[in-house]
């Protein structure tokens, strides 16, 4: 399997007036054409990591690291410049929440036309056409409508779709997708889960999936890095997840509502101390 | 006794080609001390049934009974002491500027409660926070703890009838689960009777005793929780939803 990205510990340290906050502390892992997830509580450095890869961590926030290659070339020493022809075109990223990536004051026909015509020199009728297209593809009943409407006149679940269908349009190569599902109900999730997948399988697409859904990510992705406090304490392959060993994951697993097995209460998670200090494991491959 | 009657309800957004039927003629009733549930997809009129219940969204039709008061377009001063609602994002709900002291203090006076300061000790204590949070500001608090405050908040008029429009789903699984926890337990204490909207359903199977299956603004079917275990659901929607859920 050839590698797309690499990255090789890779920290995140954000200074505060109680001393330097760690966000992420060195952690490594590869990413070749296949659908790598990562999971773990609000905290542990998930989303960090996705932000870190297409350095969209501002000052005054430090990311450091070995190297992050994509295909080669490390994104660290690119200029602003050559990292803006690689975001959007080449990694492209879903974030967490679409009612704060979206403009609220743009209609949504506006902003998925423009983020196709800022990539490909289309004609105004082209972009329409292909929007209406990809609105369709992520299952909008009435993407007419749609197209007229402004954010906050969309649910949440139409939102995240929204954003899925604008970060589709351009064609990466990477695709980092925060939460993308979250916001999303079951029978929605699955068929947006089913765009991702196609994507990876017919163009070879990477996929990096953010997601605190662990069985989710145990169903959807072929390998998994379970994060805890800014590291890797697990890597696992995702059908094998239900049978991970680390305690953390154990809980996380636990803790969670069973439509099959009715309980009066559900365990929560208790939190060693040693996990956050114990070394990062690598996800390479 | 019936602690709430929804009958024939519709509710709409917006008038001419922009109008959208958001809930059609919805009915079910909830008994006191009961727990039921709305599932559905995003758009399907779930929490559209809670706004038209307490008054958030202004156009519907039909009847609403809530502990045997017919609801009107005004809400007399007793239904706001016994029906309260808890928002799904505990970030947008609080106020960033006003302590946890402040948000429940303010409430309870609104409410005309005079012995504050007892009141708002009681009340983080029943949702577990405690006196060190009472005067903390919502971004020194963590997704859970807001939540616990948004609870807390809900309960400070003594309310009968809580509904609750996704509470967990903007939180991690492992505090989601602290949180149901304190849901079941608050109901146990209480007496509380709810009505929960959820995309999730095995959260709606662990809190609810019944629950109302919607698809495009219709109660396509209202079943028990033991049904829904079982995967003994009748309409094909409900049983794809199930299918999904596995």
């Amino acid at each position: 399997m050839s590698t797309l990205l690499d990255v090789e510990n890779l920290w995140v340290k954000f200074p505060s007036r109680q001393g330097v906050f760690d966000a992420v502390r060195g952690v490594s892992f590869t990413l070749g054409r296949e659908r790598l997830g990562i999971v773990g509580e609000s905290g542990s450095g998930k989303s960090m990591t996705g932000r870190a890869i297409l350095r969209l961590i501002r000052a005054p926030g430090i990311v450091e690291a070995d190297h992050i290659s994509l295909e080669g070339v490390d994104l660290l020493k690119m200029s602003e410049k050559e990292m803006r022809a690689v975001r959007g075109q080449r990694i492209s990223m879903v974030m967490q929440d679409p009612k704060f990536s979206l403009n609220p004051v743009m209609t949504i026909g506006d902003q998925i036309m423009e983020a196709y015509r800022l990539h490909s020199r289309a004609s105004k009728r082209e972009a329409f056409a292909k929007s209406i297209e990809m609105l369709e593809a992520v299952s909008i009943r009435d993407p007419f409508r749609v197209m007229r409407a402004y954010p906050h006149e969309m649910s949440g679940g139409m939102g995240q779709r929204i954003m899925i269908a604008m970060m589709l349009i351009p064609n990466p190569e990477i695709l980092i997708a925060d939460e993308p599902t979250s916001a999303l109900d079951v029978s929605v999730q699955r068929q947006v889960l089913d765009i991702m997948d196609k994507l990876v399988k017919e163009r070879g697409m990477g996929l990096i999936f953010i997601s605190h859904d662990l069985n989710l990510v145990a169903d959807f992705c072929d390998r998994v890095l379970i994060m805890y406090a800014g590291r890797i304490v697990e890597v696992c392959e995702a059908d094998r997840l239900h049978e991970a060993k680390h305690p953390y994951t154990r809980g996380l697993l636990n803790s969670l509502p069973r439509l099959d097995a009715p309980r009066d209460r559900l365990e929560v998670l208790e939190r060693d101390p040693a996990w956050a200090e114990a070394p990062s494991v690598s996800g390479r491959i | 006794m019936k602690m709430l009657e929804v009958k024939a309800l519709n509710v709409w957004f917006g008038a001419g080609r922009d109008r959208v039927d958001a809930v059609k003629g919805a009915n079910f009733t909830v008994e006191e001390g009961e727990s039921f549930g709305l599932v559905g997809e995003s758009g399907s009129g779930k929490s559209t049934i809670l706004r038209a219940i307490s008054g958030l969204a202004p156009q519907w039709s039909g009847g609403i009974n809530v502990n045997g008061m017919s609801l009107g377009r005004r809400r007399p001063n007793a239904f706001y002491k016994t029906v309260q609602m808890v928002f799904q994002d505990p970030y947008a709900s609080l106020h960033p500027r006003h302590s946890v002291d402040q948000v429940l203090g303010e409430t309870l006076y609104l409410h005309g409660f005079r012995d504050i300061d007892a009141r708002v000790v009681r009340l983080l204590d029943d949702v577990g926070l405690g006196q060190k949070f009472r005067f903390r500001y919502p971004h020194q608090l963590s997704g859970g703890q807001r939540q616990r405050v948004a609870i807390a908040r809900a309960l400070a008029p003594e309310p009968k009838l809580l509904l609750l429009d996704e509470p967990t789903s903007a939180l991690d699984v492992s505090v989601q689960a602290e949180v149901l926890n304190l849901l079941a337990d608050l109901r146990a204490d209480h007496g509380l009777t709810y009505l929960m909207v959820s995309h999730d359903l095995s959260v709606v199977s662990h809190v609810c005793d019944r629950l109302a299956v919607m698809k495009d603004g219709e109660i396509v079917e209202v079943m028990d929780v033991a049904a829904l275990r079982q995967m003994r659901a009748t309409h094909p929607y409900s049983q794809q939803l199930l299918q999904a859920s596995i």
